[in-house]
């Protein structure tokens, strides 16, 4: 970390300034070389720089599965949890310490097969949550099974003669449950990824960003961050309005075939977070609740 | 034939043999091989049978419900936390008297994650009313599953067949296939008794009332404890039944004899060391050394652990010197199970062993035939009547 010393007349401690490389832990990734997951950590960095809280300010919560491992290389506090578990462990989190910044990461089976019921209420309930997905279509860590996200026919281990069964499109998923900030990028672009983290942070209420992160090791051929660079399509050069929950829909339907990134939708009018109105509720019931000596005199007959 | 693979690839084998007609698993180390290794005998036909890749244990579970209700041969296996995360399904499962087989594959139990073995997983679900068979060796896997069926199937109990991860998964050892036709003939298709089916519509499993009640014939209609009752008597009942099957397998397999315990040097010990799974194999060679140097030591391989064949451990137990039961699990605060359970059956027994407890290999740690050896003569060494009090443990390998 590196302190910008102004020094003013009232000698005012300066605001710490970030740099990516204060949010990369010591410890080494062991992900396969060419992994997205190292574009990914890479965003997150820089992201959290931009952001600019200490990484004691922060927590990072995981599941399990090789994205999982992203806290870890992090500086922030957290911790890989349980398979599938991530959403619901942050959310107590954030509820127990609502200063928190809390980011939740982990993969497409973490979050859409064995999770898949916690990421509705995760919506519903709109805590303050980043979300990340390294969506890679398969199970890395289990070395290559079919995964919820895994195209129909892919041929995987569990898969001899392709899948037959439909994908889930993640976008449209969290969508479908009213996410109010929804967003995908790919490690091909790290300073697009890294703008979009930021801005999810930034988004008052549960955000979420799916993150094409190729598996090169049992992905489809095409899971290369050369291929991404070559046909992603940037949603803002599609003139594309992130305030438009339709247009979002509409576009969220090229998932699988076509690598849209950027936000797609960013509700313009973002609805309470749950810790507001827990707040809301107690200054409320505070406001209305009869003073206690007005309870004790109902017990006193004059 | 005689092949040379993996545990989990004995275990495919079995399945397969045992003409399994639905499999649901979900992957976790170190089952997945396993599984997938069935995906790809379902998917090229070589089983006819259905694959779900579902979404979760707790799913794949489920599914073997679902399918076992309505009168398919049902499989699934896992290992640590994918077993936990079926526990509601797995007293479901046995409280509904469903037939299914499953393997677990053992592995540790988070927190701190682990992906190595130790045989937390299925020991805490000893409660959940599933019959536990733990193999020790390849052969053992194959056979048990093929007969695990028969048993399920006969006394409507679902049944856990428990072999250690790594040092039986993923180890190769030759073992021997039986002919189809065999298996066949040993294990015929399943017809159970209260399939669902459009012929005669029911519902199963409806709430259960505290008290016993009347039918609409004026009898008796058992309730919830009467059922629970019976699922106590039936399992009970499996030691004896599950012989007579390992019998009928001997004639067609040539192999068994000794299903539920299998002991080693035994005749004249006045010392037995005691453990489930592959550990017992590994003992084998640490009796043979202990035996050269003259001290009388047998050893005791348990093949299952649900019902506790206590008749058995008792015929074969009590009026030795001392137990030493080794355990890659325990019950914090307690000791291991096995050593806990031991102690019960042979209470009051007119002559008891002394019994030392020894827990080792706990998320993977090492052991050796050194660590045998070690804890077998500080057990011995001990004064008689210097028995280890119920709760207390030796740790084997800490701070190594
Ligand atoms: C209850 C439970 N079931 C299964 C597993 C095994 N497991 C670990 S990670 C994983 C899936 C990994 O895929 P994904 O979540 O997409 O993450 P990736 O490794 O691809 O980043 C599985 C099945 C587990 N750890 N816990
Ligand atoms: S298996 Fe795939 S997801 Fe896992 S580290 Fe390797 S490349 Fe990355």
């Amino acid at each position: 970390m590196t302190t910008s010393s102004v020094a003013t007349e009232a000698a005012a401690v300066a605001a710490p300034v970030f740099s990516p490389k204060d949010f990369k832990s010591s410890l080494k990734p062991i992900w396969c070389p060419g992994c997205g997951d190292f574009g990914v950590l890479q965003g997150i960095y820089r992201a959290l720089a931009a952001i600019g809280r200490p990484s004691h300010e922060i927590a990072f919560i995981s599941g399990i599965g090789c994205s999982s491992r992203i806290p870890g290389y992090t500086t922030a506090y957290g911790f890989n949890s349980v398979h599938g578990r991530a959403l619901p462990i942050a959310q107590g989190l954030k509820l127990a310490n609502p200063d928190l910044l809390v980011l939740v990461a982990g993969g497409d089976g973490d979050g859409f097969s064995i999770g898949g019921g916690h990421v509705a209420h995760a919506i519903r309930r709109n805590q303050d949550l980043t979300y990340l997905v390294m969506d890679n279509q398969i199970y890395g860590l289990t070395k290559g099974q079919l995964s919820p996200t895994s195209r129909k026919g892919l041929h995987t281990v569990t898969s001899a003669y392709g899948s037959l069964e439909n994908p889930v499109n993640p976008l449209m998923y969290v969508m479908g449950y009213g996410a109010a900030f929804v967003a995908q990028g790919t490690p091909a672009d790290i300073p697009g990824l890294a703008a979009m983290i930021e801005e999810a942070i930034r988004f008052p209420g549960f955000a979420f960003v799916n993150i094409q992160s190729p598996c090169v090791t049992y992905g489809e051929p095409d899971q290369q961050i050369k291929v991404h660079k070559k046909v992603m399509k940037r949603l803002e050069d599609l003139g594309h309005d992130s305030s438009d929950r339709v247009q979002a829909f509409d576009r969220a339907q090229s998932y699988g075939s076509e690598l849209l990134t950027g936000v797609f939708f960013r509700d313009p009018d973002p609805p309470p977070t749950y810790g507001s109105l827990i707040r809301a509720r107690k200054q409320e019931l505070m406001a209305s609740a009869p003073r206690r000596e007005d309870i004790l005199d109902m017990f006193v007959q004059d | 034939m005689q092949v040379f693979d993996s545990g989990n690839v004995a275990a495919a084998t079995s399945v397969k043999l045992a003409r399994v007609q639905v499999v649901a698993a979900y992957p976790i180390t170190p089952q997945t091989p396993l599984t997938e290794k069935l995906s790809q005998y379902v998917d090229s036909q070589v089983m006819d049978a259905e694959y779900v890749a579902v979404e979760s244990e707790h799913s794949a579970m489920a599914v073997c419900i679902g399918a076992s209700s309505a009168g398919a041969r049902a499989f699934t296996a896992t290992s640590s936390h994918g077993l936990l995360y079926m526990a509601e399904q797995l007293h479901w499962t046995a409280g509904a008297r469903l037939p299914m087989v499953m393997c677990v594959v053992n592995r540790a139990v988070g927190a701190p994650f682990s992906i190595w073995n130790d045989q937390q997983d299925s020991i805490s679900q000893r409660d959940c009313g599933w019959i536990q068979l733990y193999a020790s060796d390849h052969q053992e896997i194959l056979d048990t599953v093929i007969k695990a069926y028969r048993l399920s199937e006969r006394i409507c109990i679902p049944v856990m067949v428990c072999y250690d991860g790594y040092y039986l998964s993923h180890t190769y050892m030759p073992y021997r296939v039986p002919e189809q036709s065999a298996v066949d003939a040993f294990l015929p298709p399943y017809t159970y008794r209260h399939t669902l089916g459009p012929e005669k519509p029911t519902s199963l499993n409806t709430v259960t009332l505290p008290g016993g009640r009347t039918d609409i014939h004026g009898n008796f209609a058992p309730g919830y404890m009467e059922l629970r009752e019976s699922l106590d008597s039936e399992m009970k009942k499996a030691v004896a039944i599950y012989s007579e099957i390992d019998a009928e397998y001997l004639d067609i397999a040539g192999r068994g004899g000794d299903p539920i315990v299998q002991c080693y040097l035994c005749d004249d010990a006045e010392y037995v060391a005691v453990a489930l799974g592959s550990m017992g194999r590994q003992l084998h060679d640490v009796a043979d050394g202990l035996r050269e140097e003259g001290i009388k030591i047998g050893v005791l391989s348990l093949a299952m652990f649900r019902p506790f064949p206590a008749d058995i451990l008792r015929a074969q137990l009590s009026g030795r010197k001392a137990l030493i039961v080794f355990e890659k699990a325990f019950s914090p605060g307690q000791s291991g199970a096995l050593r806990s359970e031991l102690q019960a059956a042979l209470y009051g027994e007119a002559s008891q062993p002394e019994l030392f407890n020894y827990i080792l290999g706990l998320g993977g740690r090492s052991y050796s035939s050194v660590d045998f050896r070690s804890s077998i003569i500080e057990s011995i060494q001990r004064k008689p009547g210097e028995t280890g009090r119920c709760e207390e443990i030796g740790w084997i390998g800490l701070g190594r």
